[in-house]
């Protein structure tokens, strides 16, 4: 049915003969581009140049372009154009085409130097973290008014949703904080006791696992977990609303963004970690003493006995410290990462991997500065 | 050939679980021509429309596309047939990473071997075809108005030059001038372009204004086809309601055709 599309070119006394046959449609104007690139480049003499397209079948927007921008080669070497043959809608079709071409506009090419475009990144994401900072120091400034403005009225306090996202960052994330913090506790009791076990000192596992799982492990692990888990969701769940205007709805019906999605989601964190953290610990605490009991036959009670020589309160109290402070950063850069979605659906999985790689990160960068201060101030 | 029929759908049938959309309805539609489906909201045009272009698979019945029928080809046939629709979403559904140009050249890239300078003008006629400028062309979809979308939709489109276009609600969402431009932009590409129109639509100033036939679904079927001297003579409930109530009378004065 469809028909090859071809061209030949024949000398005629003032000029030449351009005829066109065939199919001149999309599907073959790659093929058809590249020939007529050839012709125009053969700086053919003459006055005039004949296009001949009663033999054309079929014509579209992409042939029509390919004939019209050859003619004006033609034009530019000095040659002037003639159509032959045109049919009624193909004219149309010329005529449509003719007016609307254009050049795209360049989409932006950096043409500046290698060393100024490295300088330019490093400097953009310098001040981007600046703005960051700063946005979420914001945020958690007006998180304070908020939370003052609900202490001084307390009906203006969300319970409902408090609740509700108590459960889903809280109740909901039991399992999987379980799951892996007692394998985590398994693992590093294993560990320690194949090391000590060289210098005798095997007994001391038992000293290894709760100090470390007390102060560091345990909170670390499930700050990163509930990271991952509630932070993004918090980032999606307001990103989406943003994206679909629910949040302009909600300030326009004079309720408070910030008091209906940010204070609940802050303040649910902050009364979860600290509670999922003591569990974590608990189970961590749980895998290191079925590890030392199955390999360096350690009773639970022995355990027991040996934990408390080991762990005094401060050991576990400075773990369980740090969650609240950590909760709040989690949260406050999951809304905050939520709030800056603009328009695109892209956009909001875009803002969701930030948040989680943000809060991991200050998640660290802050277990680091506790360390130092615990250090400083001797527990 | 004026009678041609480009779309034949017979004794068709969808449902989702137990609810039935349509049941044993029959549609033609003829080769350049721009055929309107009406029909009360829920009705199922959009899916009638989904169910053409295959995205539905329909319970039963026979859909004839281009003289060939979706469901039995195989998956290079199938690729080959759905390059010569081109479908406008109610809202563009334009690649938001990709910038308007680039949503344009995407068939181009992924069906034909053309060169870049090539896919760049091409893509431009296409974005100045529909109405948009050509600054246009190298921004995100997120960057545009509602507007603007849909036109940018249109040219993707038109990227290969369709024979069919589907449009599912081309002036929904926008300005009376808006609107009545697209129309007219509706009108001049179809007759520029040769293309066979399936336009599923609420407004009815598009239907006066660019309708050659139209549809109306209603009790899971197509009541009726016809124009608009058709629809007039009708006496069914719905499609008086339709026609002669407040609005339809509007149109039909704005457009100085009977009502």
């Amino acid at each position: 049915m469809s028909q090859t599309p071809s061209f030949k070119t024949e000398e005629t006394g003032s000029g030449f003969m351009f005829s066109a046959s065939g199919d001149w449609t999309v599907r073959q104007a790659a093929a058809l581009g590249a020939a007529l690139d050839e012709l125009s480049a053969a700086r053919i003499r003459g006055a005039q140049v004949t296009f001949d397209l009663k033999n054309v079948s079929r014509l579209d927007t992409a042939g029509a372009w390919l004939l019209d921008r050859t003619a004006e080669r033609f034009l530019a070497q000095g040659l002037t154009p003639r159509f032959e043959g045109l049919r009624g809608e193909f004219q149309t079709l010329f005529d449509t085409v003719q007016a609307n071409r254009g050049t795209c506009p360049d989409t932006l090419h950096d043409m500046r130097p290698f060393a100024v475009q490295l300088t330019a990144r490093v400097g953009d994401a310098l001040l981007a973290t600046g703005a960051e900072v700063h946005g979420i120091v914001g945020y958690f400034g007006i998180f304070l008014q908020a939370l003052w403005r609900a202490v001084k009225s307390p009906r203006r306090l969300r319970l409902v949703p408090l609740v509700h996202h108590m459960e889903k960052a809280g109740f909901d994330a039991l399992p999987i904080v379980c799951l892996i913090t007692f394998l985590i506790g398994a693992v590093i009791a294993q560990q320690g006791a194949e090391q000590l076990k060289r210098f005798g000192a095997d007994v001391y596992t038992v000293n290894l696992v709760a100090i470390i799982f007390l102060r560091e492990v345990g909170i670390l692990l499930t700050a990163i977990i509930v990271a991952g888990r509630s932070g993004s969701a918090f980032a999606a769940e307001i990103g989406s609303m943003k994206m679909r205007e629910e949040i302009d709805a909600m300030r326009t019906l004079g309720l408070d963004p910030v008091e209906m999605l940010i204070v609940p989601r802050v303040l649910a964190l902050v009364l979860t970690l600290p509670l999922l953290t003591f569990i974590a610990d608990i189970m961590g605490l749980l895998g290191g003493a079925v590890t030392v009991w199955m390999l360096l036959d350690t009773t639970p009670g022995v355990f027991l006995v040996r934990l408390q020589e080991a762990a005094g309160f401060w050991t576990f109290g400075v773990g369980l410290l740090k969650a609240p402070f950590m909760a709040i950063v989690i949260a406050l850069i999951g809304c905050h990462c939520g709030m800056k979605v603009t328009g695109s659906a892209e956009s909001v999985g875009q803002q969701t991997t930030q948040s989680v790689v943000k809060s991991i990160f200050m998640v660290i960068i802050l277990d680091a500065l506790f360390a130092m201060f615990f250090t400083a101030v001797g527990i | 050939m004026k009678d041609e029929a480009v779309i034949d759908v017979r004794g068709l049938r969808t449902q989702f679980g137990d609810h039935v959309v349509h049941e044993n309805l029959d549609l033609k539609v003829r080769k350049g021509e721009v055929l309107g489906i009406v029909g009360g909201s829920g009705t199922g045009k959009s899916v009638l429309l989904r169910t053409i272009v295959g995205l539905n698979r329909p319970a039963a019945g026979r859909i004839e596309v281009l003289g060939e029928e979706p469901s039995m080809l195989n998956e290079e046939e199938r690729q080959a047939l759905e390059q010569r629709w081109g479908i406008l979403f109610q809202d563009g559904a334009l690649f938001s990473a990709l910038t308007v140009a680039e949503n344009v050249q995407v068939a181009y890239r992924e069906h034909l071997k053309m060169p870049g300078d090539m896919m760049d003008e091409l893509a431009a006629l296409k974005v100045r075809l529909v109405g948009l400028p050509i600054e246009a062309a190298s921004k995100y979809p997120s960057e545009l108005s509602g507007g603007m979308r849909k036109r940018a939709g249109l040219a993707r489109a038109l990227a290969l030059d369709p024979e069919i276009l589907f449009l599912d609600e081309p002036t929904a969402g926008l300005d009376p001038i808006g609107a009545a431009a697209f129309d007219r932009l509706l009108k001049e590409l179809q007759q520029a372009l040769g293309l066979t129109v399936f336009l599923v639509t609420h407004d009815l100033d598009t239907l006066y204004a660019t309708c050659d036939r139209i549809a109306v679904l209603a009790d899971k079927r197509v009541i009726l086809a016809g124009t608009m001297e058709d629809m007039m003579a009708s006496d069914h409930p719905w499609i008086t309601e339709y026609f002669k109530g407040p609005r339809g009378r509007a149109a039909g004065r704005a457009q100085g055709k009977p009502g």
